[in-house]
Parts: C-alpha cells; structure tokens; sequence
C-alpha cells in the first residue's frame, strides 16, 4: 500500500463530515424518534439506520473519489472514514456527559446516549459505536470492489428492504382487503417493519432479479408497428381498467389519497395554463379554489339557508364565479411582470381567505366556523340515485373532472391560444410586437386557469361536507405550484407525475408523524437537483435546457458536490 | 415600458383605472369619516404611527435579504424567513443564559450586542448553507425551480429548529433599561420602539453603505447588471454570491434581534409571517433596489397598524383589524397599479423581468 | 426501467405468496375462543401476546402542533404510570397528524377508521376536524375522547355534529364562557368589556358566549374584535378597543399571540388599568414567560388543576421530554387516557388463557357511566351526551414570577 495514493484530508473531511450529520440528525429528534420503528423486527431500527446512514454514505463519497483500485488504500480510506465519524459521536457523547445540552437541545436526552452506546455501559458501548462505524466503513469498501453487478444486486436489495420495511403498516393497510394476501403480510412483517426471514427473502428476491437482469442484453427486441399498436391499446385497456377499480383494490384509506391525489391534479393542469403554458407566475392560486368551494357552499348549505340549491344546480354558478375572479384578478396584474404579478395574486389569495375568515361577511359566508352541511352530488336518473358520500364513490366524479380537464388543456396546448400563450411566455415584448392581443391572452389563461380550479373547489366542498377558511391558506398554492414544478413545468403529464409525487409523498409519509414536513422538504430539494427539469419534462423545454448545457460558459462545477 | 408603442387606451385600461379609483375613492371616503367621527384620539394616531414605523424597520432588515438576493440571482429566496428564525430562535438560550447569571441586566448594551452577533452569525451561516446545498447547483436551472427547493430548504429548516429547540415557545427576558417610555407633551414615546426605529435606520444606512461604496458592493452590483462581464472583469460570481447570501442573512440576523425586542416570545414558525410580510415590502418597494426596500416596508408597517383603524373603522365594518392584510394588499395592487414596478423600482428592461 | 420495476416487485410479490403458501402455516383462530361476542358493535379480540390498540388522532405538525404534541406527551406519561398495560396487556400507542384543518381530520379519520384493531381514540384536536373525523371513528364503533375540542355542537343532543361514542375532558364553550361572564359581572364588577378573537373555533365560540351572558346580565360588550394566531404587533386592534374604554379585556386564545396581547394592552394609551382576562388556553407556564413583566394581575378561568399529583405529572413529563408542558391540554388528555383505560377494564371480558374481549357498545356504555373519577382536571363525570369535565371552573389570577398562578375566586 503506497502512502500517496491515500488522502487524509479526503478521509478526514468526509469522516467528520458523516459524523456532524449523525449528530445533526440526532438532536433533531429522529434518531430517538424512531428508535422503536424496526425495520427489520429486532435486528435494525430506523433510528440505528439513521445513524449509520451518513457514516456509510460519507464513507461511500469518500471511496468514489478515491481513484487507486488498491484494496489495501481502499478499505483503510473507508475504515478510518467511519471510525472519525464513530469518533465525532464519541465526542457528542462525551461532551453530553459534562455539559447539560439538554437546557438547548431537547431531544439531547439520556435516552438518546443510551441508544447511542447500544443501551450497554458507556466505555463498552462507546467502544461497540466506534467498532460498528469503523465496521460500516470497511463494508462500505468491500462493497465498492464488487464488479459492478453485484453491487447493482445488492444495492437495489438493500433499497427494497429498507423501504418496504419501512412502509409495512402502510402496506399493511392496503394488503389486509386483498384476503388471502393478508396471510402473506403477517409472515413478511412482524408488529414493527419485517420479519427477519421476510427482510432476506426481499433481499435475495430483489438482489438476484436485478443480477439476473444485469446480465442481459440491454437491446429490447422491436415490435413491428401493427403489433406496437396492439399493444398500446392493450395498455391503455388495462390502465383504464386499473383505473376503474382502483378504489375497490386499493381500500377506502388510499381512495382518500387518489381523491386528494385528483384534486391536486385538477388544479395543477389549471395552474399548468397559467404558469406552465402563458409564464405568469401565479401565487394565490387558492383563491379561485377557495372560490369555488364557498360559492357552492354558500349555494347550496342548508345552514346559511340562502339558495338551499343542490350540488348540481350550484355547480354553473361556482364555474362562472371563478370564471369572473380569473378575470377581475387578470385586469389589474396585465402590466405587471415577473415577481409584481407573484406578489399580487399571493395578495390576491390571502385577501379571499381573510374576507372569508372575517367577522365582517360572517352571516353570509360563515366566517371561523365555517360553511357546513355543504350538500353532496347525486348522480343517476329517476329511481335510481346515487349520493356521492364516501371516497370511494367520489373517486369517479374527480377521475370524469380530470379526464375531462386534461382533455381540453391537451386541446388547448395545441391550438391557436395555446402558442399564443407560449408565444407570450417566451417573449412578451416580441409577442406584442408580432400582433398578438395580450390582453386577452393573458385574460383567458388566467379564465381558464380559475375554472379549472373552481372546479377543484367544488368538489373539495362535497367531498369534505364542511369548509373553513384554514383550508385555503398560502400553502396550498405553492403546493400546487410546487407539484407542476416537480413534475416539469408546461408538461401536462407531469402535472399527474408531479401530483403523485407531491401529494401523495406527504400521506405516505405520515409514517414519519411530526418529522413527515421534515422529511418532505429534504426529498423536494433532493428531487429538483436530481431532476431540475422536472420529473416528465416537456419535450422542447427539455430540449432548450440541454441546449444550454454543450457549451457551459462559467458552469459551477456540480462534481464538486459532495453531499 | 413600451407605451409610446401603444398610445391607444383600451377597454382593458379603462377597467383597470376604474378598479384604482374605486380603491382611492373607498380609502379616502373611509379616511374623511373615520377622522370625522373622533373616535381616536391624537396621542392614538402617534402611538400606532411609532409602532408601524418599528414594526417596518424589522421587515426592512428582511427585506434587504429578498432584494439582494433578487438583485443577483433573479429569484425569491423562500427559504430567507427559515433564515430570519434560526437567529433569534437561536438567540434566545444565550440571553437567557445571560439573565440568570444578572449580567444582561447589568450590562445590558454589552448583552444585545452579544445576542446580536450571535442571531446574525447563526443566521448567516443559515443562508450560507442554504445557498450552497439548495441554490448553487441550480445555478442554470430554470427560473422557477430553485424557487422550488427554496420551499423544501424552507420546511426542513423550520422542522430542523423545531427539532433542535422544541416546538414549543421561548420567550426573550426583559430588558429593563428598555422598559419605560418618555413622555413629550401628551404624547407618549417608548424606549423600545425609539431604539428599534434608530437601529433600524441606521443599520439600514450601514447596508446602504456597503452595497453601495465597499469594493465587495460594487462586486455585487456588477454581477447583478451582468454576470458574464463581471465573470470578465475578473470578478469570482461564486464568491460575490456567498457574500450576498451572507449579507442579507446577517441583516436578518439583525432584523431578528430588533423583533425580539418588541415581540420577545420565538418559536419555530415565527418566521413565515414576517417573512411573507418582508417579501412584499421588497416588491411594494421596487425589488433589488435597496431603498426601495426599505421604504416599502416602512409603508408596509405602517398601513398595517394605521391601515384598519383609519380606512375601514369610518366605513362601520366589525372587526376591522382582521382585515389588515388584505388593506395592506389592496393597497399593493393600488400602487402596483399605477407604478408597477414598485415605488422606487426601476423600469423593467426583458432581461430582468 | 419504471415497467421493469413494476414487473420486479410484482415477480416478488407472486414468489413471496407462494412461499406463503407452502411455509406459512395457519394462523390464529386455532383454538375457538369459548366467548361468543354478543355486541351491537363487535368486539376487539386481543390474544394472549397481543397489544391493546389505543391511537391519537391529533395535530403534531404545522403552525397548531404544540396542542396536538403536548397532548399526546400527557398520554404518554398516562402510559408510563400506569406501567404500560391495561389488563396485563401492553397498550400499543400510535396515531396520525390531522393538522387542525377539516381536510386533515378526514385523512387522519379515514387511516384510522381502517383499523379495526383500534379499541379508542384519543382526538381530535380542534374542533374543526371533529366534524369530519368523529363521524369516521363511529361508524368503526371506536370511542373517542377529545382533550382539546370545545364546540358546543359536539356534545348537543339532537345536533348533526353530535355522534355516538364521542366524550371529551375539555370544557364545552357554553360552560367556560358563560362562568367567566358571570364572575366579570358579579365579582369584579365590570359593567363594559370587550372580546377578541384569533380566528379559531374555540376562541370564536367562547368570546361570543361570554359576550351573550355578559350582555345579558345586563353589562354592555363595546366591541367585540379578532387577532390572527400568529399576529404580533396587535395595536391597531387595541388602539380600536381602546376608543370605546371598556373595563375589560376578554380575550380567550393562545400563546404566543395572547402573551403579546398581554404586553402590549399596557403600552396602548387608554388601556393601562383595564382588566384582562382569558381562558384555559392561557394557563400555562409559557404565558408567564410570555407575558413578562405585564403579567402581573392578568385572569384566567380554568378548571381546577393544582395539588400534588399534578406536580407529579409535571415533573414527569420535565424529565421524559425535556421542557415544561408546552400547551395546556395535557392534563385533560392524561384524563383522557385514564378514563379509557377504566372503561376497558370494567367492559374487557378476559378468558383464562389471557385473551381479552372488547365489546364496542359495552365500551360505549362503561364510558358513559363514568361518575366521580378522579382525575387530574377534578372529578370527572360523563354526561349522556358526552361532556365529561369536571364543571367546577375556578378564576386565576397571574402574579410575576410566581407558577401555577392564584385561585382568586371559585364557584
């Protein structure tokens, strides 16, 4: 082993680096959090994995960067990577003993040094974290020696075991309507994450398809044209089909989902047209939600008692509501560009929830105590009614809205206004010039954009029964900015995408409680520098952007991101 | 902007001044009937203007973050009131560490200043860290998609000091050389607010300063006109950029300790409001001219404690203080109307907007 | 690669099955249990080994989220002293966030509805998501305990928000508001006051009943104004108050909005003499520190919860969680607990090999009939339609520097 090749400053760099954010994540409070979340049942807990986690992927960096192939340098690198980290939490230990940081930090509890030296007496546990981070480290450098396959295999093994098990009572949930599957599930998972047989079975399952997959060919045989036609349809027949009984499969908890899921998709391919296709960057866009939900529940709530009118009857009258607010909203922000026009419509959302919230319109508009009994929509002819009450059931009216939105805004992409729009998003100024009315360009995006979301609105309001004003805060429209953005702005496809992501992230994330925002703002950030254009982009944006990047004039360097 | 193009006045412009006026006309309607009735009285008038002016100062210091990170980058920074938080929330041990050895009351100058630096150094590595981990890989992205990450970089902030400190309040100690007020002829003015209104001011004219006569200043100006010339001139973009995030961070950091000296109670949510609040103000002022900044919040601070009483309190609507808000943004769209790119904002050329 | 994927997991999911097939065994239901349930509602059947299933249904994320966490650590000290178990069995305690909106309620509800292993809930939070969420957990004949929702409707007979299994340990609205009006009135002896409000249902609620019995004893409500939660600088809405120069302030919200209510009413001309005065939700050691120096003589109504035993909580929770309790709805969902976990001992039908029956309806009713349990909010009492705290509501006032503040006046 030749001394040059190795560098301290690297090992000692990533090592300390591992280390802090242990700590880090430690005081947080996750570390002890979840100190009794197994995932594997009584082999490994989500609080160890969260300890460990920044030592192996310090360790992981450490190695990538380093270039010998000499197995000597290579385990050293990585042992002593997770011994410095192992040392760093000696070090929190240690200080812990002295100083009392729990006056600051509350979550630098004894237990969390107890689970720190195994729950074992502190010179003999702190001896047992270093041995493990050391441990980690060299297993880390093995790993990196495997020819490439294997260490496809085994990672992706790992992968699925830490995930699955981390899902299991989510999994749980879904599984035990499926009948005899549910049998299954008692015997992959234990009361908390795998069982331990559950978790190797996983692991060699997922662990040898990915080998046995690497050693394919990558070349997919074609199909002739005809036979590709076949199959697209046949796609397409199972995929409406899935999407027919998908309520039923899925049970009524992961209906709530697909139904928030919906609500997020309708209004994100309104904000699409706004954003996305005509580049005015709108903020407040919970207001032509918030719009629709109040005029059909001011409409149709025999509380208030105004109209007393049913769902259906109400529905025209929220569309074109939302449809006036659109274009009240549009006049005065015409001239404004950039971030005036953000500021403004975010202005614009918070002045319809405070009017809503105010004692001021409280008898007509229910102020803090909200609209309730909003009336349900009935469906069917004659005899034969249908309510629309349960998740369930009102999957299928927000599926028939977005068919019927994502048709039109397909339409609409495609026509004239549609290039008119992006014609205006590219250029203003050379728009105008070319003869284009920006007036009314911009009038109908923001027109549409209101109605697609009134018609979020409403049913949000059947679909809750009761609406208050705390539902329409400034949050929910950079969620719906965020979910166009995240799947790739402009792209109708990644609005669903990007809906999927966002909205169901945070209900699959209730796994993690209090920490699920925590967990929830770390995986956006991680997803736009993974995929800054999104994760569908739209074909020519995403050709413009790789335009940009031959030629990187000043580019900052990303391979100097370690992180 | 381009209006010697189009001299002709459309139906759309018509709609948009009728909107303006009917504005002006329901403020000054509600303005003549409020002061007409007497219902407040002058020393009340006085009070509420001293506490909008200390209130705006606070949103000044945060807003100078938003408009000089704009001013470079062209983007909103959202995480910037995770950034204000983590000083003051940080704070808030040393000075109680501070008081229960008697030593913020013994010296209570030598004790904000320590509580000062402290807020400020937390709140500048805050942005620093956020730039670098969030925003600098961005660099090329599209426009809206650090604004993205700044909303992730935002939540986990907020959920890592909520972590860190607890999710429940602290509270600031009392100063008592503060405590107290003087009195000038009827009208009463207090310690806290005069101090926050001076440090205010002169912090802001310290900003001022630097961005516009220190060499690192000039730097920034010149990489906000145009990034590739000043990349030319030898000037490292990368660095200016840390230096700006770092700048507006310590502001915040400051903006954070003139808070607590009004409203001595932190917790892990209290930045998103003045956070919001500072945000508009940069834009109501005209973004990425510093100034503009800081007269925007000014105006902001001071609609928002005058705004409900003197508007809507003459026009008989109940509970007119919880409409503030939305006077404060009426109001916005009323100037933005007339001068949309904010009071003191340049006119906006294609490459800025 | 996405298809490729689907396709891993499904071949693991088909191979798992079989590997279910051949190697799983029979589960459960070996021996018939001798217990034929007989219930309305269904039993829970716990077995030997098998944990008593006890969810919360609170806000412990966003803006709202010291009311849900403060409770849910009140419950979890109500765990640790009672060593863990009910009946032998270890309580297995867990929950979603509902995040004080209708929205998160109905998520929250339907997750938790799901589960049939759940014999209570402890929820909701806010009264908002009552609405939504209680019809969820009745329909699964779970009983849910609020500590924290005060909406008179809840617990109104013959009301639409009124279901069946719902209780709560928190003061309905109608009880608080019309005590406090009663003793400005009576003992202090105002004869104007004014109320605000911060936008939540339970602030809202109570300020408009204290404002109805204060005006009907005959004393005059000069305005009645509202804060947002998260507001700091209030003088605009004082400055307005103060133009009608009431005797009293009643302004019952939380923290941190009403410590800077505190501070500040003493700092608006006009208002430095007048009283102030709130409710439960400014009874914690948080508003002493937010309050500061101005706290000096500021009332609360709140039920009575001082002596030894609620040191004891205090100093447990201290020492689990490292701060004072950080809301005020702890004690009330420690209650909570206690109250459950007597009711599944008096329903419970224990077999001799250690399997516990639960019956729904029998839980129902066991919760119902609770008479005079001592708890650390006073003598608990379940009435039929659910309202279960101790009426008895005291008056405290704030001195500086001094915690748990005094008792100036009981009924």
């Amino acid at each position: 082993m030749s001394t040059k090749d190795f560098d301290w400053k690297l090992v000692l760099r990533s090592g300390l680096l591992g280390g802090a954010i242990a700590i880090l994540l430690s005081l947080i409070g996750i570390v002890t959090g979840f100190n009794e979340t197994y995932i594997i049942y009584k082999v490994i807990t989500f609080g160890e994995l969260l300890v460990l986690g920044p030592i192996l992927a310090f360790s992981f960096a450490a190695l990538r960067r380093t270039s010998s192939s000499d197995s000597g340098v290579r385990f050293t690198t990585g042992a002593l990577a997770g011994l410095t980290s192992g040392l760093v939490l000696l070090a929190f230990v240690g200080i812990g003993q002295v100083i009392n940081l729990r006056a600051v930090f509350v979550n630098a509890s004894p237990d969390l040094y107890a689970m720190l030296s195994y729950n074992q007496s502190l010179p003999i546990g702190m001896l047992l974290r270093l041995l493990v981070s050391g441990l980690v480290g060299l297993i880390v450098a093995g790993f990196t020696l495997l020819p490439t396959r294997l260490k496809q295999a085994l990672g992706q093994g790992l992968i699925y075991v830490i995930l699955i098990g981390l899902m299991g009572r989510l999994i749980g949930t879904v599984m035990t309507n499926w009948g005899f599957v549910s049998l299954l599930f008692e015997w992959m998972f234990a009361s908390s994450g795998m069982s331990f047989l559950g978790a190797i079975v996983l692991f060699l399952l997922v662990g040898g398809l990915a080998y046995w997959r690497a050693g394919r060919p990558k070349v997919k045989p074609r199909l002739e044209p005809k036979k590709q036609q076949t199959v697209r349809w046949a796609t397409l027949a199972g995929v409406g089909l899935v999407l027919i009984f998908l309520p039923n499969i899925l049970g009524l908890w992961f209906s709530e989902i697909l139904d928030n899921v919906g609500l997020f998709i309708l209004m994100g391919l309104g904000l699409n047209i706004v954003v996305g296709f005509a580049g005015l960057l709108d903020l407040g866009y919970v207001a032509f939600y918030a719009i629709g939900a109040y005029t059909i529940g001011v409409l149709t709530s025999p509380e208030l008692g105004f109209f007393n009118l049913t769902f259906w009857q109400a529905f025209p009258f929220a569309l074109i509501v939302a449809l006036i607010a659109g274009v009240l909203l549009g006049l005065p922000i015409l001239k404004m560009r950039g971030d005036y026009l953000a500021i403004v419509t975010l202005g614009f959302g918070e002045i319809i929830r405070l009017l809503a919230l105010s004692d001021w319109l409280k008898p007509w508009l229910g102020g803090t105590q909200g609209i309730q009994r909003i009336e349900r929509p009935v469906i069917g002819l004659g005899n034969f009614t249908i309510e629309l009450i349960s998740q369930q059931q009102l999957y299928y009216l927000i599926l028939a809205g977005i068919i019927l939105v994502a048709f039109i805004a397909f339409r609409l992409r495609d026509s004239r206004l549609g290039r008119t729009w992006m014609a205006l998003r590219e250029d203003e100024d050379v728009a105008v010039a070319m003869g284009i009315n920006h007036v009314a360009t911009k009038l109908t995006a923001f027109a549409m954009g209101a109605l697609f979301s009134g018609i979020g609105g409403t049913i949000f309001a059947a679909k809750i029964g009761s609406i208050y004003p705390s539902s329409f805060q400034f949050l929910v429209s950079i969620n719906i900015l965020s979910l166009i953005i995240v799947g790739g702005i402009g792209s109708i496809p990644g609005v669903f995408v990007g809906a999927l992501a966002l909205m169901g992230l945070p209900e699959l994330l209730r796994e993690f409680a209090e920490y699920r925002y925590l967990f929830y703002g770390a995986a956006l950030v991680a997803m736009m520098l993974y995929k800054p254009e999104g994760l569908w982009p739209e074909a020519r944006l995403k050709l413009e952007l790789h335009e940009d990047e031959i030629p990187p004039p000043g580019d900052p360097v990303p391979s100097t991101e370690g992180s | 902007m381009f209006r010697t193009a189009r001299q002709r006045i459309t139906f759309s412009d018509i709609m948009v001044w009728v909107i303006g006026l009917s504005i002006a006309v329901v403020v000054v309607w509600g303005t003549i009937s409020t002061l007409q009735s007497g219902k407040y009285s002058a020393e009340s008038w006085f009070d509420l203007v001293i506490k909008g002016l200390a209130l705006g100062g606070v949103y000044a210091l945060i807003a100078m973050g938003y408009t000089l990170v704009y001013g470079i980058l062209r983007m909103i920074n959202f995480a910037h009131s995770e950034v204000f938080m983590s000083g003051p929330f940080t704070a808030v041990f040393l000075a109680q560490a501070l008081n229960e050895s008697g030593f913020l009351n013994r010296q209570p100058l030598l004790s904000i200043l320590a509580i000062a630096v402290v807020s400020m150094l937390v709140s500048m590595t805050i942005a620093i860290l956020v730039e670098r981990v969030a925003y600098r890989p961005l660099r090329n992205a599209p426009r809206l998609v650090p604004l993205i990450t700044a909303i992730g970089a935002s939540f986990f902030l907020q959920y890592t000091f909520r972590g860190f400190y607890g999710s429940g309040f602290e509270a600031y100690p009392t100063i008592e050389t503060l405590n107290g007020s003087w009195v000038f002829g009827g009208v009463q003015l207090f310690k806290t607010q005069a101090v926050v209104i001076i440090s205010a001011f002169l912090m802001m004219f310290l900003l001022y300063a630097i961005v516009m006569w220190s060499k690192l200043g000039k730097a920034m100006r010149a990489v906000s006109e145009d990034k590739e010339a000043a990349a030319l001139m030898g000037i490292d973009v990368d660095k200016i950029i840390v230096f700006t995030f770092a700048l507006g961070g310590a502001a915040a950091g400051a903006g954070g300790v003139l808070y607590i000296l009004q409203f001595p109670v932190v917790h892990f949510y209290m930045g998103f409001i003045p956070g919001l609040k500072a945000f508009t103000a940069a834009v109501l002022g005209g973004i990425g001219n510093v100034p503009g900044a800081f007269l925007g919040s000014m105006v902001l601070g001071l609609l928002e404690s005058v705004g409900p009483n003197l508007f809507l309190d003459g026009l008989g609507i109940p509970t007119a203080s919880q409409l503030k808000d939305a006077i404060a943004f009426i109001i916005l769209v009323f100037i933005l109307i007339f001068r949309p790119s904010g009071i003191l904002g340049e006119r906006l050329t294609k490459s800025k907007a | 690669m996405l298809k490729q994927k689907f396709a891993a997991l499904s071949l693991v999911l088909v191979a798992s099955l079989l590997f279910a097939a051949c190697g799983g065994g029979t589960p459960a239901y070996g021996g018939a249990p001798a217990y034929e349930c007989t219930d309305a509602l269904g039993c829970v059947e716990i077995g030997p080994d098998d944990p008593i299933h006890i969810a919360y249904a609170l806000v412990v994320s966003g803006p709202n989220e010291t009311l849900g966490i403060d409770s849910r650590n009140g419950i979890e000290i109500a765990i640790a002293d009672t060593g863990g178990e009910i009946l032998g069995h270890a309580v297995q305690f867990d929950g979603e966030d509902t995040g004080c909106s209708a929205e998160g309620g109905q998520a929250a509800g339907t997750r938790l509805a799901a589960d049939p292993t759940i014999v209570a809930v402890i929820g909701t939070s806010c009264s908002s998501e009552a609405r939504v969420a209680v019809p969820l957990f009745a329909d699964a004949g779970f009983v849910v305990v609020s500590p924290s929702n005060t909406a008179p409707d809840l617990t109104e007979p013959g009301n639409a928000n009124s279901y069946p299994g719902y209780m709560r340990t928190a003061h309905n609205d109608e009880v608080q508001g019309a005590v406090a009006a009663e003793f400005a009135y009576n003992v202090l002896g105002v004869r104007s006051a004014a109320t605000i409000h911060d936008g939540s249902l339970y602030a809202e609620k109570l300020q408009e009943v204290f404002a109805e019995s204060f005006a009907a004893l005959g004393g005059t409500v000069t305005t009645q104004e509202a804060v947002d939660p998260n507001q700091t600088d209030m003088s605009s809405v004082l400055t307005s108050i103060a133009a009608g120069s009431p005797e009293l302030i009643y302004f019952p919200i939380f923290m941190p909005a009403g410590g800077f209510l505190i501070r500040q009413a003493r700092t608006t001309p006009g208002l430095e003499a007048t009283e102030l005065m709130g409710a439960d939700g400014l009874f914690s050691p948080d508003v002493m520190e937010g309050g500061g120096a101005e706290i000096e003589g500021f009332m609360v109504s709140s039920p009575l919860v001082q002596g030894a035993e609620y040191d004891a909580f205090v100093a447990s929770y201290e020492e689990t969680f490292g701060t004072t309790p950080i809301s005020i709805f702890h004690a009330h969902a420690y209650d909570a607990y206690m109250l459950i976990k007597a009711a599944i001992e008096a329903a419970a039908i224990v077999q001799n090999d250690g399997t516990i029956f639960i019956p729904r309806q029998a839980l129902r009713d066991a919760m119902y009939a609770t008479s005079n349990f001592s708890g650390l909010t006073g003598n608990l009492s379940c009435t039929p339609t659910g309202d279960c705290a101790d009426p008895y509501i005291a008056v405290y006032e704030y001195h500086a520097g001094e915690y748990p503040p005094e008792v100036i006046w009981q009924p």
